[in-house]
């Protein structure tokens, strides 16, 4: 039963990311990939569409797999289960916060649970880097142009993202320099 | 004010919020603390500082837990409902329309060369990302290992992260049960 899956998955990834968005990248990309529900590449294709439209990007990535695997229902299971552990948690805390504030298990939880997620996010970074610079995998014919074009793309964002420019920006510049060089590519060498 | 105004202004609050946004929860705090704490001060502006600490110390998106933060404060439960509810729709709303287009304009060419550049673009924002994550992660043996250690198993290994993630919490809690067992010993 597709929707109680995408609720109880959605469930799981809502209640065990600590941090925001990228902190939910590394569950999302395991379920998604054990589930059968899209490749890495449609994977990041959707994070920056996620990135780019209006929202919690946590919101927009529950609602678009539960959309593309279980239409509007699945949409609706999906972004419920992410939704419902903090709605719960938070409810109880906003009334014990004191007591929560000071909890020492609370805080001792989360010393470890920070530089985790960092590893995490880290090796999904590899994983998901892997797929965008070496498509068809590691030979000497990956190293051509489009593989050249990734490293310069990547370089230039990597740069411009540390100097604060708006994500939305690069993302669109980024857009436009695929397009430049995947034309150049085909005028070049075909 | 009557309670059923008082939950459908935050509705409405939440809903504007969520809609104009864009970025993710941290993006959402600034508009936050101007629609909610300054102008219609459900909160007061101390507690704005705590919600962040809160937020990103309980699971969830940020901006989730934000929002039933902030309505549990102003309306109990049914507070805390709409305003979550007003934070979703707008999302949920775009991301269903999006999602019929995007798979049909990925069979035009064009599109597919901007998703190529788009995804390398992607990989280096998530660096950035994890960048500014870690440099709010304190810095000492105990960090580096959790986190390499995450860092390997996740990579080497096709253990299920929530499993790491827990073992993460497990490992910071009892150490620090350790050394405060040692020290009360002493």
């Amino acid at each position: 039963m597709i929707y109680l899956k995408l609720f109880l998955t959605f469930l799981k990834i809502g209640a065990f990311t600590f941090g925001g968005g990228y902190a939910m990248l590394p569950l999302i990309q395991y379920e998604v990939l054990a589930n059968d529900w899209m490749g890495e590449e449609q994977l990041l294709n959707f994070i920056a569409v996620a990135e780019s439209t209006p929202g919690p990007v946590a919101i927009n990535m529950a609602t678009y797999i539960g959309v593309q695997t279980g239409g509007l229902f699945g949409a609706v299971c999906a972004t419920l289960g992410v939704v419902l552990p903090s709605f719960v948690i938070i409810m109880l805390v906003a009334r014990f916060y004191a007591k929560y504030k000071n909890s020492f298990i609370v805080k001792n939880c989360l010393t470890g649970l920070r530089p985790v997620v960092i590893g995490l996010i880290a090796s999904a970074i590899i994983t998901l880097g892997y797929g965008v610079f070496f498509p068809i995998g590691i030979s000497l014919s990956a190293f051509g142009f489009q593989f050249f074009s990734s490293v310069v793309i990547f370089g230039i964002v990597v740069v411009l993202a540390f100097k604060k420019v708006n994500p939305i920006y690069l993302i669109l510049g980024s857009a436009t320099l695929g397009i430049v060089t995947g034309y150049a590519e085909k005028l070049l060498f075909s | 004010m009557n309670k059923f105004k008082l939950c459908l202004s935050l509705f409405g609050t939440f809903f504007k919020i969520g809609a104009f946004t864009i970025g993710g929860g941290y993006a959402m705090l600034p508009l936050i603390q101007r629609e909610v704490a300054e102008k219609r001060k459900w909160i007061e502006e101390s507690t704005m500082l705590d919600i962040v600490a809160i937020a990103e110390s309980t699971p969830g998106p940020i901006a989730i837990n934000t929002a039933t933060f902030v309505g549990t404060r102003a309306a109990g439960f049914w507070g805390a409902f709409a305003s979550t509810l007003g934070t979703v729709m707008p999302s949920f709303i775009i991301i269903t329309c999006l999602s019929f287009v995007l798979e049909s304009a990925l069979e035009f060419e064009v599109v597919r060369f901007a998703f190529n550049g788009i995804r390398a673009g992607v990989i280096a924002l998530i660096v950035k990302a994890l960048w500014g994550m870690a440099k709010q992660c304190p810095k000492n043996m105990f960090s580096a290992i959790l986190a390499v250690g995450a860092f390997s198993v996740d990579l080497l290994t096709k253990v299920n992260v929530l499993f790491v993630i827990i073992g993460g919490a497990l490992i910071g809690l009892s150490v620090a049960l350790i050394s405060k067992g040692r020290g009360d010993g002493k």
